[in-house]
């Protein structure tokens, strides 16, 4: 990688006629920026490559001193760990997986199928206040989520909502309906008001004309959006850790981090398990990569 | 066809904006009827409620003899082109032609009969399987039109059609839109911001502004007797001098020395304002019979006029029109005269014409 674009460098156009001073500059600054840029690389990757490693090291390569980065044997029992239980049987771990698909995906669809119709609604129509109620809608995101655990927990401790799927379904929602509803109402403000007016005209309801003419050029906008809060509530460590306690309701990022403690920690067990937890979302990213970088430049070129 | 009737209409929206203060409109049948007006005038506003696009808070909208107050758009029986053509990006010409047709749901024979139609009379036939994607902004507007004028509609709403082409497709869509009504005898309403446009089109001119009608009229009188002095600002390029004028022994006297002939009917004690058009005065050699001394502040070279920017001692430079032929250097020496007949003489307190 560092050579190729050092290659880059020196190959490129109008080698000869600058003069030496300033090629050399321009040589030295880009050996600085490899060299920042490797440093920055290895201390952000290495972690990752750490977990990778351990995740399919035998326990007594995990142990190791000093530590075996390239000479150890390869085993999969790590994530045979993750998901069979010993005696057959599903694994605690396995079962909070299912409970992150489940409340990470119904919290995505439920703030999409909110956060849709009324950004819709907010560039659409004249709404009364609309700025204020807009800001309003923003302001739930100025603070940190981590200030109303307490509240919640204790409301939801008397709602029944307490140890419950439901319960963080909703509460990952409220977060991301505001994000919804701002991203959203960015794609729809792209969409000429035109062409509901000219189904109207046509025949249609002002609905059926959002149906069938806005909502089909909205796609790559909702799967941006739905990535996103997809991501947020996927990775949602505090409030899953303060509003659950059962393995049957808590998700993964809590119950990934309960496997370290007690007498003794099976980190290989607890590297696997991260690498399953981190794929989904590096894989959804992936696929809507495109529309990632979309949405967060969007607004940044106007018509 | 039909004519349409635009009474008290008002229009406030739910944030408290109000767009159409109070709009009468009387417009005949087969007419072409051009709303005229700076932005946020309400002339679109106006357009969207016969539309049904928008609900009027007062007022009543006739179409023919049908009451349409509440009427879905679909059901008033109308065909809208719009600034951004709104054809359907995922259709081909063909279907985008079909698309009301289909909706309304006719045999369909008389679909293609009448595709074929509108093709012809927009000279659309070699776009006719491509996408809007792969139309220039002027193909994408013939086919908006087309796609109007396959529902053989009451009446043609156009909201600012032309706006998106260039300055040479624009002419020639005009000279189309205008030769298309005639040949149809269609009711049309035209709203633009463009006076080239409203008096080339129009049968007859609304000027709107701030949510009220201005003045309705033919291009030419809208021209000649700008009903306010809003018009008299608004209409010509560059548009008329707004001059202050006393009264004495029987002359219009502005400050400078210039003198106008005053039309019949003044009413006395008022302070009052000449429109004079840049066409009515004349700028010419100093000392010239009939005329005052003035001084060329800046001249506007256009080619086929000269537009003169001329101190004749009043409060406000005035602006003259000369033939190319007429030549004087900035800061010359000269002579203004007035050719024109009796100025549109205008109250300064009500701003409206008064003789």
């Amino acid at each position: 990688m560092a050579v190729s674009v050092d290659e880059a460098v020196s190959t490129g156009p109008a080698p000869d006629h600058g003069p030496p001073a300033r090629r050399l500059g321009g040589r030295g600054r880009s050996v600085v920026e490899i060299a920042l840029l490797t440093v920055l690389a290895v201390v952000m990757l290495f972690p990752v490559l750490w977990m990778l490693e351990t995740s399919i090291k035998e326990n007594r390569d995990v142990y190791a001193i000093p530590a075996k980065f390239f000479d150890f044997a390869v085993t999969l029992q790590h994530y045979k760990d993750v998901f069979v239980a010993q005696g057959d049987g599903r694994t605690p771990v396995s079962v909070n997986f299912l409970n992150s698909v489940v409340v990470a995906g119904a919290s995505t669809v439920l703030a999409t199928v909110l956060g849709v119709p009324a950004a819709w609604a907010y560039s659409r129509f004249a709404v009364k206040a609309k700025k204020d109620q807009l800001f309003f809608i923003l302001s739930t995101r100025f603070m940190p989520p981590v200030v109303v655990v307490i509240p919640i927990f204790l409301m939801y401790r008397q709602i029944g909502l307490y140890d419950n799927k439901l319960g963080l379904i909703l509460i990952y929602t409220a977060f991301n309906v505001p994000f919804t509803i701002w991203m959203m109402k960015g794609f729809v403000d792209e969409v000429p008001a035109e062409y509901e007016d000219a189904a109207m005209l046509d025949g249609y309801t002002r609905l059926q004309a959002f149906w069938r003419y806005t909502l089909p050029l909205l796609v790559p906008g909702i799967a941006a959006t739905a990535v996103f809060a997809l991501i947020f509530s996927w990775n949602e460590f505090v409030f899953a850790t303060f509003l659950t306690s059962s393995d049957s309701v808590r998700t993964a990022p809590p119950a990934i981090a309960g496997l370290i403690g007690g007498t003794t920690t099976d980190w290989g067990l607890v590297a696997a398990a991260s690498v399953v937890f981190a794929l989904p979302v590096l894989v959804f990213a992936y696929l809507v990569r495109k529309h990632l970088i979309a949405g967060v430049t969007l607004g940044a070129v106007r018509r | 066809m039909a004519g349409i009737e635009v009474t008290a209409l008002h229009k406030r929206y739910p944030d408290g904006t109000v767009a159409v203060e109070h709009v009468d409109l009387s417009i005949g049948h087969g007419e072409l009827f051009v709303m005229l007006g700076p932005s946020g005038c309400g002339k679109t506003t106006t357009l969207r409620a016969i539309a049904g696009l928008e609900r009027q808070t007062a007022g009543d909208i006739r179409i023919g003899d049908t009451l349409v107050n509440d009427l879905r758009p679909a059901e008033r029986d109308i065909a809208m082109v719009f600034q951004f053509y709104a054809l359907y990006p995922h259709l081909r010409t063909r279907d985008n032609l079909a698309f009301p047709l289909r909706a309304e749901g006719l045999p369909k024979q008389e679909v293609n009969a009448r595709v074929e139609e509108a093709a012809r009379l927009m000279r659309l036939g070699p776009l006719l399987n491509r996408r809007p994607r792969q139309l220039s902004g002027g193909e994408q507007q013939r086919v908006a039109l087309a796609r109007a004028l396959v529902r053989r509609p009451r009446a043609f709403l156009m909201d600012e059609p032309l706006t998106n082409l260039d300055a040479e497709l624009r002419a020639d869509m005009r000279t189309e839109i205008k030769h298309l009504q005639g040949e149809l005898g269609a009711t049309m309403v035209y709203v633009t911001h463009d006076q080239v446009e409203a008096m080339s089109l129009g049968h007859r001119i609304a000027i709107l502004n701030k949510g009220r009608v201005e003045q309705i009229g033919t291009p030419l009188e809208v021209y000649d007797r700008p009903a306010s002095l809003f018009c008299a600002a608004f209409i010509g390029s560059p548009p008329m001098n707004l001059i202050e004028v006393e009264i004495a022994d029987g002359r219009l006297h502005a400050q400078g020395g210039l003198v106008l002939t005053p039309p019949s009917g003044l009413p006395r004690d008022r302070r009052l304002v000449a429109g004079v058009r840049p066409e009515a005065l004349e700028v010419t050699a100093p000392g010239a019979e009939g005329s005052i001394p003035a001084r060329v502040v800046s001249v506007e070279w256009l080619g086929d006029e000269i537009i003169y920017v001329v101190d004749h001692g009043g409060q406000r430079d005035v602006r003259v029109r000369m033939p190319p032929t007429v030549r004087f250097a900035a800061d010359a020496k000269v002579g203004l005269r007035h050719t024109g007949g009796t100025p549109a003489v205008y109250d300064v307190s009500t701003e409206e014409l008064v003789a």
